[in-house]
């Protein structure tokens, strides 16, 4: 045991736990970085200042300026003329679709078919459509959970502050990003209320993702849920409460880790889909609660995904930071 | 009866409805914020009760009218709080409130 922990500083999953948590990496995978050309302050920049109006009254003078009039009439003629063209184009599109319900329509084909003759049978899910999301077109479901995590990571990088060498100047600097001077604090309606509803909120979640392969619902609808019941737990008990069991660093475990399980389960559903061997993943009794092999457990993930980036949203935009 | 039960539902909608329009010309007619939540607060307690009320008739004694229900207790729940919210922010942060008389509370 000993042996072990002499090296830990070293060792593989030490430094994969590290970047897991965005501290530094060792020195030679670090990328180069320069810190921001600083900006001026204020006062240099702004000129003499003039009334708001006054700067309307003459840039928009057309009594003076016969160019600004002609220009003024030519830009609404054309606006008008382009939207008309536009509703013209988009009507006569409409004529030439096929009827609705029309059997030997374009989106009837195999494809269709396939997914109500077989559905059942080869994906295990009565909900057709989250057998479809996540069993034959799982790596489309995938890409935007990524794009989700994505979002969050840049929201992130955008909202950053710059580090200052004053300590004061940075104090300052996150007090004023913080605007949560002049929200009501501690509502004693809100808290009592969102005691009631919180924990509702998250059993309704957690229902429409455990469900999501029996009824209407799945990852996202249930992820959202959850997530609107985080806002409304930070709301009204405050950041203090949530930072106790949600941090940056939960985020990013809890995504990074749902992420990776899907990738991984899926390419190997898919990669011994497409070489014909037995998976091995028992596809259950349709309609049980256990059932469809791989899709309760990619929808939990989706789930997680959805419900920490709209949490992370919610935090950057609020105070810069979770 | 079935004649009984659609008559009754058409009137619970169709009075849910002239809830929902008094708010939204409310909503639209009033200038300042206050008085605009006090508009938009009756169509999400009572239109809502109206509305459902004359669909989980319709519906009759079953699973789907009891989840109705369940929306209207939620909306009755989340609605009111958050008008509150939204007009103890407005009294916060608007300086010019005009003849409205606010008591500043501490305790809630």
């Amino acid at each position: 045991m000993s042996r072990l922990k002499e090296n830990y500083e070293n060792s593989r999953f030490h430094r994969f736990e590290k970047w897991v948590d965005g501290e530094a990496p060792s020195r030679e995978f670090r990328m180069e970085t320069k810190a921001p050309v600083k900006r001026l302050p204020p006062e240099e920049l702004s000129g003499p200042r003039l009334n708001e109006e006054e700067i309307n009254a003459v840039v928009y003078d057309e009594r003076h300026n016969k160019e600004l009039k002609i220009f003024r009439v030519i830009n609404r003629l054309t606006s008008v003329v382009l939207c008309l063209t536009l509703i013209g184009v988009l009507l006569w599109t409409v004529v030439y679709l096929p009827e609705f319900g029309n059997p030997d329509n374009p989106t009837n084909n195999e494809v269709a078919a396939r997914y109500i003759e077989k559905g059942v049978e080869e994906t295990g899910a009565t909900n057709f459509v989250t057998g479809m999301i996540l069993d034959y077109r799982a790596f489309d479901t995938f890409g935007e959970s990524c794009v989700l995590f994505i979002a969050a990571t840049c929201v992130q990088v955008l909202m950053r502050l710059d580090d200052s060498d004053d300590k004061e100047k940075m104090k300052k600097k996150q007090a004023e990003e913080n605007d949560r001077i002049y929200e009501p604090k501690n509502d004693l309606i809100l808290q009592k209320v969102s005691c009631v509803l919180v924990p509702l909120l998250f059993i309704f979640g957690i229902y429409i993702i455990l469900n999501g392969h029996l009824s209407p619902g799945g990852g996202f609808s249930g992820g959202a849920v959850i997530g609107s019941g985080l806002i409304l737990y930070l709301n009204a008990f405050g950041f203090k409460k949530t930072e106790r069991f949600f941090t940056e660093k939960i985020f990013r475990r809890i995504t990074l880790a749902s992420l990776t399980f899907y990738c991984l389960a899926k390419s190997y559903s898919f990669f011994t889909g497409a070489n014909h061997l037995e998976s091995g993943i028992p596809l259950g009794t349709p309609g049980a609660i256990l059932s469809s092999g791989l899709i309760l457990p990619l929808n939990i993930c989706v789930g997680l995904v959805v419900a920490c980036t709209m949490y992370a949203f919610y935090t950057l935009f609020r105070k810069g930071g979770m | 009866m079935e004649w009984f039960r659609l008559v009754v539902s058409a009137a619970f909608l169709f009075l849910g409805l002239l809830v929902f329009l008094a708010a939204s010309i409310g909503v639209n007619k009033f200038k300042r914020a206050l008085n605009r939540i006090h508009a938009a607060a009756l169509g999400d307690t009572l239109g809502i009760l109206f509305v459902l009320l004359g669909l989980s008739v319709w519906k009759g004694v079953s699973f789907a009218s009891f989840k109705l229900m369940l929306v209207v207790l939620f909306f009755w729940l989340a609605s009111p709080v958050a008008g509150h919210m939204i007009s103890r922010l407005e009294i916060m942060t608007d300086e010019d409130l005009g003849e409205i008389e606010v008591e500043h509370r501490e305790d809630i």
